[in-house]
């Protein structure tokens, strides 16, 4: 279950330590469960009170003999819990920032997406975040509206952008390429539901190539069939939305927008739902996106979706 | 019955004569744990916030020490002067207590006119509104939230010994007096903390 | 010595009532209706997530978040606390032997704030400014940038019912030290009685923390204060802070009292004295105190770094020790007896297995590591709703079934009892069980839809059937409770009980005990009929009985701080008649309705209540 992207199918090294306390406490939690379970049953059944049965059982003041079992045997399971917990909670808690073998991340969470810049490489980018295979990866994450939480649940736990704040998480990335999903799990507002992202994990020769691809200056002639669309875009998105790698912009950055697995987080990358999506963001995620609506021609925004569909990695 | 007869059967500590008066004072009590956390969360959040200035004044700039300190040395007399209220009701001696009361007025009066003056400069001369910073906002809710109590103590007091010439002391308005001077210790007390850590660890940054 | 005594009826009786059992059964009703909004708000939120987005999309993002803010907002304080105070007024005063509470004033003014305060709460469904924000509210999304006037009833209905609780704890914090009947020392108080006491407690040290929060978000979004506002230096995460150290006590401000009950329900029926008291007790008071050192374990995502994480994570896994030792003690409480089957006893025992899988989750999530992974999944939904429903609503229906007769002086239908038991209890476990593999397949909580192919369509389908069971079994309890108004009459003590509340007639008359009861022993009454006595042996000779005046006063000063808050709501609105905008953007609403507060609080100080007396031969007369 879970499409191979949850907490219980862990993909690199943090999930995997994280899984393995997960099972660690289920296990002692279930011991207790199945005692509690088979004192109670047999209870219920034994002791029930026959019909007419008037008689007063024993009263039973307590037993000093059983309150101390019960009472240092939670403490011994405890004990055998806590010490991996403590242990974990420090050894994952590493800040890597300065470490050359491991790629940085600035994530920052806004309403309703997410952008990803790699300070080392230049590269600003949004939505997409595309990571190499077996590699470890140090994020700083904020926020630049209210507080999100960046989760990559097949990679690891959670950890909240602040606004104001920089948070540092470390994650690994699995040793296979592949999609994980990405999400928002700090309840944040109206399209709070939407607010997903993915994690492409790349080869290392991909990924190189995808650092390369990304650092090249987009392609300032377009073919003449989208031209309009351009001029459009020029007029209206540019503001906002840089389709260069090296800014960030208000908005999404769109180096690459037309490889991307979704538009706007969740909605499949086709003709028509990027031709929606601009047309009507509030639509889809609420008044309280900041992309305006642009008060266009019908056929304008399809020249715009025309255009955008052109903005392809190389 | 006269009122020196009346005040003969009065028994010794007439606050707790009665399950009513008991329940009151112990009441009060408690209430008061419960403001402790009140001014606990103030002071909390002015500790984690007195560094947020952002461009307006900090508390360097802005406290005058001279002033605070009157406001103090005024405010903890006055804690003594309802000490000696309570001891003239345990003396069953009416005019003491009012004449002790009214002093404890008095003196709160003057606390609250020092305040109010050391707002107004700060906001007239300095431009350190509430909204100025996050600092100003936690300084303005601790301070003006300790000042508010003081107000309504203030008040208090006086509708209760108006209360006294009305009704005399009797084991139903004794306990009044009791917790009105309970809460004004209590108002004593946080501003020490209050004159400790926002004003004397404010100077010193 | 003759006193005329002003007695209200019908209507005006209820408002003007100081009576602790009249108030009980106010806050019983009240706490009954938000349950049942409540309730309506969960099943619109299982009907949206049943199927995946695109299907069958009932709510759109806005409507599904305030639907999900005021679901958690009501049952938490509008709903359990009333609901617990009720049964506290009900139970505590008799249980001690007392002739009423410390404070019969403040408790009316505790129950007309807290009603007041989830009626404005209420009334933004009406306006069309519903909280959209999360029970938590967390800053800044509650704060003036991201969030409207919903957020304002979120602080303001919060702040008003919050006074009510405040005073309520206070009431019954005076009312046990001071009003036990002779002989009823602490370690003989019922079980009940004690958690009521460790709760009030808790609710003195933990309220104002949130009163002071909720005066915060109110300042930053009415006057432009700048404490949760990062952009001006404020700190959003200190709301998380001050929010949790109110709100993690708050869990054990409604679970203690349900402990309570199940303490006194299982020896009843099974007519064995509790295992290990005196351990309960104790466990009771280390829960108390532990409930204050453990707040940050909702936090652990927030980055407060691993010392703060393994410190917080351990102190959490201490409080599964006294947990603990009262699932044992309940256990041996049962085991030996002779358990007779009731409706409250099917709850009460439910409520062992139930509490325990709440709790082990409790643990898991206790591991900081863990937790990032647990935390605002739906693992965590589960969770809570096993603590909460599984833990504190089985038991408050097994202490409504128990205590019913004698708050109501009715018997409730007893098929009907288990009717509405096995549709409520398979309708729990079938709801929020699968949850927690929800969770552990990564579905985060609070989403307002998902999309379908990831695993969660089924088990969504399957937790969604689970709510309408419970519903069904919701309704099946408020038929039981209106047909029970022609119900058989309650005798004095149907279930053989052990506490004094049984010794006397259901429902009590209004002085409770005509002359205050000697207590011997834990189990007092239980004692006195083991020594083939009838009824306690009196403490005092009969004599007249003093009874304080029923007052309108706390209605009005409620109604005034009501009105007051929505002086202050609506101060920077732009009306469109500028009467109104004049109205307001003076504050002259603000003004008058604390005006109306403070008119009422003078009063009370000026005027002496004296009271009413019930003659000797008054009492004679009755019985």
């Amino acid at each position: 279950m879970g499409q191979g992207s949850n907490p219980i199918d862990p993909k690199g090294s943090v999930a995997e330590e994280q899984y393995g306390l997960i099972l660690l406490s289920l296990g002692i939690m279930i011991l207790v469960t199945v005692v509690v379970f088979v004192l109670y049953f047999y209870a219920i059944v034994k002791y029930r009170r026959k019909p007419g049965d008037n008689t007063i059982p024993k009263q039973v003041e307590g037993s000093h003999k059983l309150e101390i079992i019960w009472t240092v045997i939670p403490m011994i399971l405890l004990f055998i819990l806590a010490v991996p917990s403590v242990a974990l909670t420090f050894s994952q808690d590493v800040d890597y920032s300065d470490d050359p073998e491991v790629i940085q991340v600035k994530a920052t969470g806004h309403q309703f997406w997410w952008e990803f810049e790699y300070p080392d490489l230049g590269i600003y980018t949004a939505q997409d975040l595309v990571l190499p295979v077996n590699q470890r990866v140090q994020f700083e994450l904020t926020s630049s509206d209210v507080i999100h939480s960046f989760w990559i649940p097949a990679m690891g736990g959670k950890m909240d952008t602040n606004p104001g704040m920089i948070n540092k998480l470390y994650l690994d990335t699995p040793a296979e390429p592949g999609v994980l999903k990405g999400k928002c799990a700090e309840f944040c507002g109206e399209s709070h539901a939407l607010m997903d992202f993915k994690v492409i994990v790349l080869s290392e020769e991909d990924y190189n190539a995808w650092v390369e691809d990304m650092q090249t200056p987009a392609n300032t002639t377009v073919s003449a069939d989208v031209q309009s669309g351009e001029e459009l875009f020029k007029q209206n998105c540019m503001s906002c939305h840089a389709i260069d790698a090296g800014s960030p912009g208000l908005g999404p950055n769109l180096k690459g927008f037309a490889d991307r697995e979704v538009v706007a987080g969740f909605l499949e990358m086709t003709d028509d739902n990027v031709y929606k999506w601009i047309r009507d963001p509030a639509y889809f995620k609420g008044d309280r996106v900041e992309m305006p609506g642009l008060f266009l021609e019908d056929e304008q925004y399809q020249d715009i979706a025309e255009y955008l569909k052109t903005l392809k990695l190389e | 019955m006269s009122q020196a007869a009346h005040l003969d059967k009065l028994p010794p500590e007439p606050e707790k004569a009665t399950l009513e008066g008991r329940n009151k004072v112990l009441g009060f009590w408690l209430f008061l744990g419960g403001e402790t956390v009140l001014f606990g969360t103030l002071f909390a959040t002015f500790i984690a916030l007195r560094n947020s200035v952002l461009d307006g004044p900090t508390g360097i700039e802005l406290f005058s020490l001279s002033i605070t300190a009157i406001a103090t040395f005024i405010l903890l007399t006055s804690s003594l002067t309802s000490v000696f209220a309570i001891q003239a009701m345990h003396h069953k001696n009416i005019k003491n207590m009012l004449t002790w009361l009214g002093v404890t007025v008095v003196l709160g009066l003057g606390f609250l006119v020092l305040e109010i003056y050391e707002f107004y400069e700060y906001v007239a001369h300095d431009g350190f509104g509430f909204t100025t910073s996050a600092f100003s906002s936690s300084f303005y809710a601790l301070v003006g939230f300790h000042g508010a109590h003081v107000a309504l103590g203030v008040l208090w007091i006086s509708l209760l010994m108006l209360q006294i010439k009305k009704k005399g002391l009797t084991t139903v308005t004794a306990p009044k007096i009791y917790v009105a001077s309970l809460y004004w210790h209590f108002i004593d007390v946080v501003w020490v903390f209050i004159f400790t850590i926002v004003y004397l660890m404010g100077k010193v940054g | 010595m003759a006193h005329s005594v002003k007695k209200y009826r019908g209507l005006m009786d209820w408002i003007t009532t100081v009576d602790h059992k009249k108030i009980g059964i106010l806050y019983f009703a009240a706490g009954g209706l938000f349950f049942v909004i409540g309730g309506i708000e969960a099943l619109l939120i299982r009907l949206q997530l049943m199927f995946p987005k695109g299907t069958f999309d009932i709510l759109d993002g806005q409507t599904y978040n305030e639907v999900m803010t005021m679901h958690g907002t009501t049952m938490i304080f509008l709903a359990a606390m009333p609901l617990v105070f009720g049964l506290m007024n009900a139970v505590v005063p008799l249980q001690i032997g007392a002739r009423d509470v410390a404070f019969p004033f403040l408790n009316s003014l505790g129950f007309w704030t807290f009603f007041f305060g989830g009626v404005l709460l209420n009334i933004s469904w009406f306006t069309g400014t519903v909280p959209d924000i999360g029970w938590t509210a967390y800053a800044p999304l509650s704060g003036q940038e991201f969030s409207g006037t919903g957020s304002d009833y979120y602080a303001i209905g919060l702040q008003i019912a919050g006074i009510g609780t405040l005073v309520g704890g206070i009431n019954f914090l005076v009312t046990i030290i001071n009003m036990r009947a002779p002989g009823m020392s602490f370690m003989r108080m019922p079980l009940f009685t004690w958690t009521s006491f460790i709760t009030s407690g808790i609710i003195l040290f933990a309220f104002p923390a949130l009163a002071v929060g909720l005066i915060y978000i109110s300042f930053d979004r009415l006057f432009d204060a700048n404490f949760f506002v990062t952009a001006t230096g404020g700190n959003a995460i200190l709301w998380e802070h001050i929010f949790w150290i109110f709100g993690h006590p708050e869990v054990y401000i409604l679970v203690l009292p349900a402990f309570g009950a199940i303490s006194e329900i299982l020896p009843t029926f099974a007519r064995k004295r509790l295992f290990g008291y005196s351990s309960m007790v104790f466990a009771t008071a280390l829960i108390g105190f532990l409930s204050f050192m453990v707040w940050a374990h909702h936090m652990f995502t927030v980055g407060m770094g691993d010392i703060a994480n393994a410190l917080f994570g351990v102190a959490t896994m201490l409080i599964a020790i006294p947990t603990g030792i009262k699932v044992f003690n309940w256990l041996f409480t049962i085991w030996g007896g002779k358990i007779q089957f009731t409706t409250a006893m099917l709850y009460a025992t439910s409520f062992i297995p139930t509490f325990v899988m709440g709790g082990v989750t409790g643990v898991m999530l206790a591991i900081p590591p863990a937790d990032f992974q647990f935390h605002d999944s739906y693992f965590v939904v589960a969770h809570f709703h096993y603590v909460i429903v599984g833990g504190i609503v089985l038991s408050l229906l097994a202490a409504a079934y128990y205590w019913w007769p004698k708050m109501f002086g009715r018997m409730l239908n007893e098929t009907l009892g288990k009717w509405s038991f096995w549709l409520f209890f398979i309708g729990f476990h079938l709801t929020f069980f699968i949850q927690h593999f929800l969770g552990l397949w990564g579905m985060p909580r609070r989403v307002f839809t998902y999309l379908p192919n990831q695993g969660w369509d089924t088990a969504n389908f399957v937790s969604s059937i689970g709510a309408f069971f419970m519903a069904a079994g919701v309704i099946v309890i408020l038929i039981n409770a209106i047909i029970s108004i022609k119900g058989p009459k309650a005798p004095a003590d149907p279930w053989d009980g052990r506490t004094l509340e049984w010794s006397i007639a259901s429902p009590s008359p209004e002085y409770n005990f005509k002359q205050l009861p000697l207590v011997r022993g834990l189990d007092a009454f239980w004692l006195e009929k083991m020594d083939g006595k009838k009824e306690m042996t009196p403490a005092e000779p009969l004599g007249p009985i003093h009874m304080p005046s029923p007052s309108i006063l706390p209605f009005f000063m409620s109604l005034g701080l009501f009105i007051a808050g929505f002086g202050f709501m609506y101060r920077g609105y732009e009306f469109e008649s500028a009467f109104m905008n004049n109205l307001f953007g003076y504050n002259i609403i603000a003004i008058f309705g604390l005006a109306i507060t403070l008119v009422c609080m003078f009063l009370r100080s000026v005027y002496d209540d004296h009271g009413y007396h019930i003659e000797v031969e008054e009492l004679q007369k009755e019985g």
